[in-house]
């Protein structure tokens, strides 16, 4: 039962930071970026954000009244003794961060309206993936995710023929479609490959990736290189106003896929990169990691 | 230029924005969403009233979070939502109600826009996702309607604000819409990228 609290109380806690604090190097990179810009409109926007980002750091308050649809991805150890009772403990967790954070309600249900406490009626919310590793150990990531980027997120399975510059000219046709509507200078998330459903999921993990930091495979890491300078190019700007950057990262995670499929899933972030992860050991003690 | 402008805000200091003006608002601001814009629009249409006159108020495209403390309410997090899921509604609830500024993220289009032209509206943007900024400028919490059919995001705020911005004008009564510019140029630059993809 202590343990099954340690669990909980975590789990609280990784979405309040995930809600009220960015990662630090993300901060720097919009720091540098309102430094290095021209133009009044996209200054001030970008002033703005960074202000906001300093009033929620120091109040731990939500970055954005839009606490986004609450996600935890789960990496259970062999060994680690909670097991299926994990779901209703994360479950609760959403229930007492909604209220003490305070998070926004965001779980509507189809026919009853608004739940109140950002848990969906049919149990798919808050939404858990679930990996097993080896080890005694929970690796635990709060992931909230806001409704305005997530509606810009894009899917298409490309006949193969069209090879990794048909990828690359999807990527850009999102991100320019995306436009305004997702609060940029956005965080692109790109999953290949895997088929129609892993595709969107990769492209979401792809978020939680060190931002700044490169694929290991040289061949990704360049595709990365290229797209996020073309997606620069594009001209977006912060908040679609024609100024300041469009996008801060791109990175790209693949599977493999079938002969007759090459499926691709777009997932934008805007600008309030919200993500924290801690480890919970079969003994109670929590190592949190640092939000990159 | 920069405006300090109080509701209800005259038709006439409306017309005289132009895009790319630097707005703050004192007065009184109303939250609606998809779900208030679409129930004041059937009110309207079945002949009844809703329960606040918008006339030269700012409309705020936001669902804020709002924590009651004691018998008063208190803002956490206000920023603006994507205003470009209201473009079905917007142009007619311009038409009914007669608000002097919309206040949003992301751009609407040229329904709005047209609307805006014609009874002489404007839009403006706050920063997306500046929640906090947004409900430091927000002194009180005057009424709360539609707030058990609609819940919290989704019904009608009435905030009291205080310098309220700053907004930039995308959307003038001239016809100028700063958003679809920015759109038409970044397609044209698309294409040019198209084909310099390696």
């Amino acid at each position: 039962m202590e343990l099954e609290r340690v669990v909980l109380e975590t789990a609280v806690e990784l979405l309040r930071r995930a809600s009220t604090q960015l990662p630090k190097p993300y901060i720097e990179a919009m720091r540098k970026a309102l430094e290095e810009m021209e133009g009044e409109i996209g200054k001030a926007q970008l002033g703005n954000i960074l202000e906001d980002a300093r009033l929620a750091a120091e109040g731990s308050l939500p970055i954005c009244q839009d606490t986004g649809i609450v996600a935890f991805l789960i990496e259970l150890g062999d060994d680690f003794p909670i097991r299926s009772r994990l779901k209703d403990i994360l479950i609760e967790a959403t229930r007492r961060a909604t209220e003490e954070i305070p998070l926004r309600p965001n779980a509507v249900d189809l026919f009853e309206g608004n739940t109140g406490d950002n848990v969906g009626l049919q149990g798919h919310v808050p939404i858990l993936y679930i990996d097993l590793v080896e080890g005694d150990e929970l690796r635990l990531t709060a992931m909230p995710k806001g409704g305005g980027s997530s509606n810009v997120a894009a899917h298409r399975m490309l006949k193969p023929g069209v090879g990794l510059r048909g990828v690359k000219e999807f990527v850009l046709e999102a991100v320019a479609t995306a436009g305004s509507l997702g609060c940029p200078p956005y965080f692109v998330g790109v999953g290949i490959g895997g088929g129609e459903d892993l595709c969107m999921l990769l492209a979401k993990k792809a978020l939680l990736r060190p931002f700044g930091e490169r694929h290991p495979d040289p061949r990704i890491a360049e595709m990365e290189r290229e797209l996020l300078e073309k997606i620069n190019q594009l001209g977006i700007g912060v908040m679609g106003l024609g100024e300041g950057p469009t996008a801060l990262d791109v990175h790209i995670e693949i599977a493999a896929r079938h002969p007759a499929s090459l499926p691709v899933g777009v997932v934008l972030s805007c600008w309030a990169l919200r993500h924290a992860t801690a480890v919970i050991r079969a003994d109670g003690t929590v190592v949190w990691e640092p939000q990159r | 230029m920069r405006y300090h402008l109080s509701t209800p805000i005259p038709e006439e200091e409306i017309r005289r924005l132009r895009v790319g003006d630097i707005l703050y608002i004192d007065g009184m601001m109303v939250t609606a969403r998809d779900e208030a814009h679409k129930k004041a629009l059937e009110l309207h249409e079945r002949g009844e009233k809703p329960p606040i006159d918008f006339r030269g108020l700012a409309i705020f495209h936001c669902g804020p979070i709002v924590k009651r403390k004691g018998d008063r309410w208190r803002v956490v997090a206000a920023g603006p939502t994507t205003s470009m899921r209201m473009e079905i509604f917007e142009d007619r609830f311009i038409e009914v109600y007669r608000p002097a500024v919309i206040i949003g993220k992301g751009g609407m289009g040229e329904r709005t826009s047209k609307a805006c032209q014609r009874y002489g509206c404007v839009y403006a943007a706050f920063t997306g996702g500046a929640a906090l900024l947004a409900a430091e400028r927000i002194k009180a919490v005057r009424d709360v309607y539609w707030l058990e059919e609609l819940g919290m995001p989704e019904c009608l705020w009435v905030f009291e604000v205080e310098g309220f911005g700053p907004l930039i004008v995308t959307i003038d009564t001239h016809g100028g819409n700063l958003t679809e510019e920015v759109k038409q140029k970044v397609w044209e630059r698309f294409e040019s990228l198209k084909a310099s993809l390696r």
